[in-house]
């Protein structure tokens, strides 16, 4: 279940946050340190204040949420997709940031090679840019993916903790550690918790040094 | 045919207002030192740069107009370019970065498996660019533009950053491919040795401006130019191979306004090669020294007029620009000599070469004749 939640947290969150990242790392206009602040926002706010702004936009009567459910009949509120949608949010930031810096590093000299070898801009950006930054975004993915799975306050806040539906690995340990005798179930459930984090950072280590190798870096 | 650049922008600080037409297919070196705009004009040429006023044109093919509004991106400007720091890709194979511009293309005049054989990186192909030396990197990058099917090909400086052992090693690449391609090569360097291996025309560029425009044949020996102050400078000559004298080891070369004798060297009776004669190694005489000849070591007394002299008061020397029929040698000597001799336009002279100092350029390239493959 928290796997399954952090997979569609990072699966839908991650194409958009290349796209910002690219936005934010190769585009000058005004407004863009706006942007920039309101990209990070969920890093710097209480996750439960994130949790509340989206109860407020994405609620059945919120201004998002009301016509979602009205046209396609979604609702996200204590579902499990909320549960996604509420850790997407909050790793985001993560993602963007570790993408915008490996696009950053990536030398703009080589797009230029490519354009005089009459790549357009989408060609580009596909055979030439996406692939220099891919160990940054795996890396991104990996790191956001870990952090998912420990997401709390603003799941519990949009999401609520629903057994088997929006009962993410920390809320069950919470669960657990409030229920009278259930030290030794929290203590099984930190236990795995604790080895998906320990493989998700040994994963990013050891993507990004093949990556990297086989760049040449 | 003719390729055609006019350019006119201002940075700040720098500005650069440069014109030039030049004969095409050839290769025109764009000559200067560091800061002159040499980059620039080919930043314009492949629409990497916005120029404020610009036309650059490769026969009817107008790439840019400022004027008429006309400007092709450089993704579809159909022109090669070469960086001094070859730029491969390094998630592509050797074999991915040449197809590279190869799959883009649109027409296809120059195949795959020929640019290979050209370049000699058949070797390389599985390899990935950070296994490469320098100069297979810049085989490479060559390679890739020469696919992409280029109608104009830009190299900027593309030995620039490569130890004299590498450079040595792709001369006689660049020297094949010359005489290979049938397209306007546009060639960066601020190394009289490339200029006068590879040039058919010179561009000298000096503080953003065009100095001269020429034949590299002209550009060399005119005493008036910076060129010539040169501790290396030198008069190059097109010349072919017209005989060999095995008994005294001597090869004959016929050039235009006269014939040279010069070591015996080692390609076939008509094939077309350049010789380099140093200034520092032309002897000056006011009198037809025929008489003298047989009692001279030296085999060629060349006849002709001054046509220049320059001052070098750095060098306490003097630049005289010798005309022999339509082409020129270039000397330097003492001002005493000028004075002795009373040199001065008009004056005839006569011009003494030793054999050895002759040198025949890309020698090597030419004596291993590009394969048909």
């Amino acid at each position: 279940m928290t796997l399954a939640v952090a997979l569609r947290a990072v699966g839908f969150g991650l194409p958009l946050a290349v796209l910002m990242a690219w936005v934010l790392a190769r585009c000058r206009f005004p407004g863009r340190s706006v942007l920039n602040a309101a990209v990070h926002l969920p890093l710097v706010l209480p996750p439960v204040v994130t949790g509340w702004l989206l109860l407020i936009l994405f609620g059945v009567r919120g201004p998002v949420g009301a016509l979602l459910n009205e046209w396609f009949g979604i609702r996200l509120v204590f579902t499990t997709a909320g549960a996604a949608l509420a850790c997407g949010v909050m790793v985001f930031p993560v993602m963007v940031r570790a993408v915008r810096l490996s696009l950053e590093a990536a030398d703009p000299g080589l797009e230029q090679a490519a354009r005089s070898l009459g790549a357009g801009r989408l060609d580009r950006f596909f055979t030439v840019t996406l692939p220099l930054a891919a160990p940054g975004i795996l890396v991104g993915a990996i790191v956001a993916y870990a952090t998912a799975l420990g997401e709390f306050g603003a799941v519990i806040t949009f999401a609520a903790s629903i057994p088997g539906q929006t009962q993410t690995l920390p809320l069950a340990i919470y669960a657990a550690l409030q229920s009278p005798g259930g030290e030794t179930r929290a203590a099984e459930l930190s236990l795995i918790s604790f080895a998906l984090a320990l493989a998700g950072l040994l994963a990013s280590e050891w993507a990004s040094r093949r990556l990297n190798a086989r760049l040449g870096r | 045919m003719s390729f055609s650049v006019a350019l006119r922008h201002r940075f700040a600080g720098f500005s650069i207002d440069v014109a030039f037409d030049v004969p095409s297919p050839g290769v025109t070196v764009l000559f200067g030192s560091s800061g002159a705009g040499k980059s620039t004009v080919i930043a314009a040429v492949a629409g990497l740069l916005a120029a404020e006023q610009c036309r650059i044109a490769i026969g009817a093919e107008v790439l840019a107009d400022t004027r008429a509004g006309i400007w092709l991106p450089p993704e579809r400007r159909r022109v090669g370019l070469v960086f001094q720091d070859a730029r491969l890709f390094p998630h592509m194979s050797v074999a991915g970065n040449l197809e590279f511009g190869l799959r883009r293309a649109q027409s296809r005049r120059i195949g795959f498996d020929e640019v290979v054989e050209l370049l000699g990186i058949r070797a390389l192909l599985a390899r990935r660019p950070h296994t490469l030396s320098g100069g297979e990197r810049q085989r490479v990058a060559i390679g890739r533009a020469l696919l992409a099917q280029p109608q104009l090909l830009l190299l900027d400086e593309p030995l620039a950053s490569l130890d004299a052992a590498r450079k040595a090693e792709i001369l006689p690449y660049l020297a094949r491919l010359k005489a290979r391609l049938d397209l306007p090569v546009l060639y960066v360097t601020h190394s009289l040795d490339e200029m006068l291996q590879l040039a058919d025309s010179v561009v000298l560029l000096e503080a953003g401006t065009v100095r001269a425009v020429g034949p590299v044949t002209d550009i060399a020996t005119r005493a008036d130019l910076p060129l010539a102050a040169r501790d290396d400078a030198a008069a190059v000559l097109s010349c072919t191979v017209a005989a060999h004298e095995p008994a005294r080891q001597l090869t004959r070369l016929a050039w235009g306004p006269a014939t040279l004798w010069v070591a015996q060297i080692d390609l076939p009776v008509g094939q077309a090669v350049r010789a380099r004669i140093p200034a520092r190694e032309v002897i000056l005489a006011r009198d037809d020294v025929g008489a003298l000849a047989g009692a001279l070591s030296l085999h060629n007394v060349l006849i002709g007029t001054v046509k220049g002299i320059a001052g070098h008061p750095a060098r306490h020397a003097s630049l005289v620009e010798v005309a022999l029929g339509g082409a020129s040698l270039l000397s330097r000597v003492t001002p005493d000599a000028v004075a002795r001799l009373g040199l001065a336009p008009g004056v005839p002279v006569a011009a003494l070469i030793k054999s050895m100092s002759i040198e025949i350029l890309g020698e090597t390239a030419f004596s291993r004749p590009a394969s048909p493959a």
